[in-house]
């Protein structure tokens, strides 16, 4: 294993070039952004080999299951994207995994987003508390009025309109919200890399100024 | 066989995770487990297949001597090292692979997310402009969800993060469901098209 | 003023997030419904039952993320759950060991194989989350270190996720907590609870409303009000006085940035 303050430096130096990017654009760090699409490329590839190729396919296929052999094959056809004259071959592969997911989502969206969301709004209009029923009663506003807005088969006017309206403000709100949850997001992963710089680099030399 | 087999693979194993589904018989789902294992096998390949054509770019970059080839160098050979000691060297916590996991793969690709927080406070202050009623319900939402999911504004207000908690779980949450809604709609009815034959997007060309 | 070179105000937010982290304050952490939640349904988890723990997630949200899964596993391994983690994104697997290991190992005691297993990375999505509920052993046959399943002691008598007593579920985006939710708990009705990055978390408070998550963690706040449930302070309680001062100066940025934007619109014929 290296030592840690190589290691731990190498890091930082890594850091900081990709940082250098909010002053200009520059070689330092363009050199950091294709290492990091070659080091996660070549992460993948030895990730896929050791926790999929070997125990899903591998060793099943030399203990007798050859029915591994279809999908061995059509993984390997795959490749074929590469040739002009024979990349047709690699559409089977594609129609599998394609296939697989459309018919996953549908059962997904259909289960798990459909049904349980409308039921789920299904909510007393009359509670123990005006919270409680006002909170209702906007959420089911919200929904439905909402709902309005991305109906297009008809012109927006009249109650249509108006409905509609008041739909865009709750997806403005919501907007909103995602929008201040998106400033947290961004501030976290900051903190996290400045806490690095800041904390680990320097302990990584038994340097601990800040607790 | 360049275009009738394929949607003939996709509709039985669309069909078939589907049917799987409704039906609990132990056929259908001995049958839809090994049909889920092939996937997976397959779609590792396909990473592979990317990983294999990053490689190729790369290289007709370097050969033909395009914009920024020197650059792809360190990219091949951060590929090619990684793979290497990966294969060879093993995966698990101590190795060479796991120690540049770490200290290479972990800091640039936290970094690269972490630049983000700069341009969204350049954009909070070069485009956010309230014109309209809707955006200015926009921005009053956000910095009422903002100041109530951190510590300082229950400091500055002790009713905030209760008003912002009452923001997330009723209006912003009635929005969200709805196109919740509206997207499995529109999911299930592309996921439809594809397994009956009437969405052949995917297949690309001739 | 609207033309200010945009480096000014990376330098601003930069001193913005580092004096914070140098010179904290420490305002309180208010815990939220929706993480409360999140530690009751683990709470209410039987001492020493099995639970699986999805860590959908890998450095580039590992800020916001690794926080949550070191606090969820504190609570995991002080109720001497065993726990078997897996991923299903690539760049997962090192941080859940590291997790495992860290609290796990380090600050309980516990052992790799017996309290707690890392069974690495598949791809596969929706359709490793469906196969998981349906075989455990036919989707993990080994372990990330390539252990075959049947010769770990947690996995004894583990077939698929009715084996298990809840999913704790550490989500960056895709594949995450949507799917689990529409695949996993739609099929197996299991209980899950999430801990989110906080862009994704606007978009769950719906499951949680109708009770398909039993709790929602949502970004940095959300990891250190577990935190703070668990009592262990770590790095997002750390972070949350630099997110404050954040929030502020963005505040500050839209209001400042429209009356710029305003007062030159009336300077103009």
């Amino acid at each position: 294993m290296l030592p840690a303050p190589l290691l731990n430096t190498m890091a930082a130096l890594l850091t900081l070039a990709i940082f250098s990017f909010l002053y200009k654009d520059n070689a330092f760090y363009k050199f950091a952004e294709y290492l990091f699409v070659g080091i996660a490329a070549g992460y993948v590839v030895a990730l896929e080999y050791h926790n999929v190729i070997i125990p899903n396919l591998w060793r099943p296929l030399l203990a007798g299951d050859f029915k591994l052999l279809v999908p061995f094959v059509l993984g390997v056809l795959l490749f074929s994207r590469f040739t002009s004259s024979f990349g047709w071959l690699s559409r089977w592969a594609i129609g599998l995994m394609v296939g697989t997911f459309s018919g996953l989502a549908i059962i997904g969206f259909a289960q798990g987003d459909l049904v349980a969301q409308v039921q789920a709004n299904m909510l007393p209009l009359k509670t123990e508390t005006l919270l409680g029923t006002f909170s209702n009663w906007v959420i089911l506003i919200g929904l439905l009025t909402s709902l309005v807005y991305f109906f297009f088969s008809k012109e927006h006017k009249g109650v249509l309109g108006a409905s509609a309206k008041l739909g865009i403000w709750f997806l403005m709100v919501s907007f909103g919200a995602s929008y201040g949850f998106t400033v947290m997001a961004r501030f976290s992963l900051l903190i996290g890399r400045l806490l690095f710089l800041l904390v680990d680099w320097p302990a990584s030399f038994g340097f601990h100024w800040l607790h | 066989m360049k275009k009738e087999l394929p949607l003939l693979i996709t509709a039985i194993f669309g069909s078939f995770m589907v049917i799987d589904y409704f039906v609990p018989h132990p056929a259908v789902s001995a049958v839809g487990e090994t049909l889920q294992q092939w996937a997976i096998i397959v779609i590792s390949f396909s990473y592979v297949l990317g990983v294999a054509n990053i490689a190729r770019i790369n290289g007709e970059k370097i050969s033909k001597r395009s914009r920024d080839w020197p650059f792809a160098l360190p990219l091949l050979a951060g590929l090619a090292f990684m793979l290497g000691v990966g294969i060879f060297g093993g995966i698990g916590q101590g190795t060479l692979f796991n120690d540049f996991y770490i200290y290479a793969y972990t800091p640039m690709s936290g970094t690269m997310f972490s630049l983000l927080a700069f341009f969204i406070a350049s954009a909070a202050f070069r485009s956010f402009r309230v014109r309209t009623v809707e955006a200015a319900l926009l921005a009053a939402a956000a910095i009422i969800v903002m100041l109530g999911r951190v510590p300082v504004g229950a400091e500055i207000w002790d009713k905030i993060p209760a008003i912002s908690d009452w923001i997330n779980n009723v209006p912003q949450m009635a929005a969200k469901r709805a196109i919740l809604i509206g997207a499995a709609l529109g999911a299930i009815s592309t996921g439809l098209k594809v397994i009956l034959g009437l969405e052949r997007n995917y297949l690309g060309g001739e | 003023m609207e033309k200010l070179d945009r480096r000014y105000i990376f330098l601003v937010i930069l001193l913005v997030v580092l004096v914070p982290l140098i010179a904290p304050v420490g305002l309180p952490v208010r815990v939220s419904r929706e993480v409360q939640s999140a530690y009751d349904a683990v709470a209410g988890v039987p001492d020493g039952s099995k639970v699986y723990f999805a860590a959908d997630y890998d450095p580039s949200t590992m800020p916001e993320l690794h926080p949550m899964a070191l606090a969820t596993l504190d609570h995991l391994f002080s109720k001497n759950c065993k726990v078997i983690g897996a991923c299903l994104w690539p760049g997962g697997p090192p941080l859940l060991e590291d997790a495992l290991r860290r609290i796990g190992e380090l600050r309980f005691g516990k052992k790799y194989g017996v309290d707690f297993v890392n069974l690495g990375y598949k791809p596969g999505n929706e359709v490793v989350m469906v196969s998981v509920g349906r075989s455990i052993p036919a989707t993990f046959p080994a372990d990330f270190y390539g252990t075959p399943i049947e010769k770990l002691e947690i996995m004894k008598g583990v077939e698929n996720l009715d084996d298990v007593s809840m999913i704790v579920n550490i989500s960056a985006g895709y594949p995450g907590t949507k799917e689990w939710v529409q695949q996993v708990q739609s099929r197996y009705h299991v209980s899950i609870a999430s801990g989110c990055t906080a862009v994704s978390a606007p978009e769950y408070y719906p499951y949680f409303q109708s009770g398909q998550l039993a709790g929602l963690l949502g970004g940095l706040s959300g990891a250190a009000e577990y935190e703070k449930l668990v009592g262990k302070p770590g790095t997002a309680t750390r972070g949350m006085d630099a997110q404050s001062l954040g929030h502020l100066v963005i505040i500050a940025f839209i209001i400042l940035g429209n009356i710029f934007y305003f007062a030159s619109k009336k300077k103009a014929p």
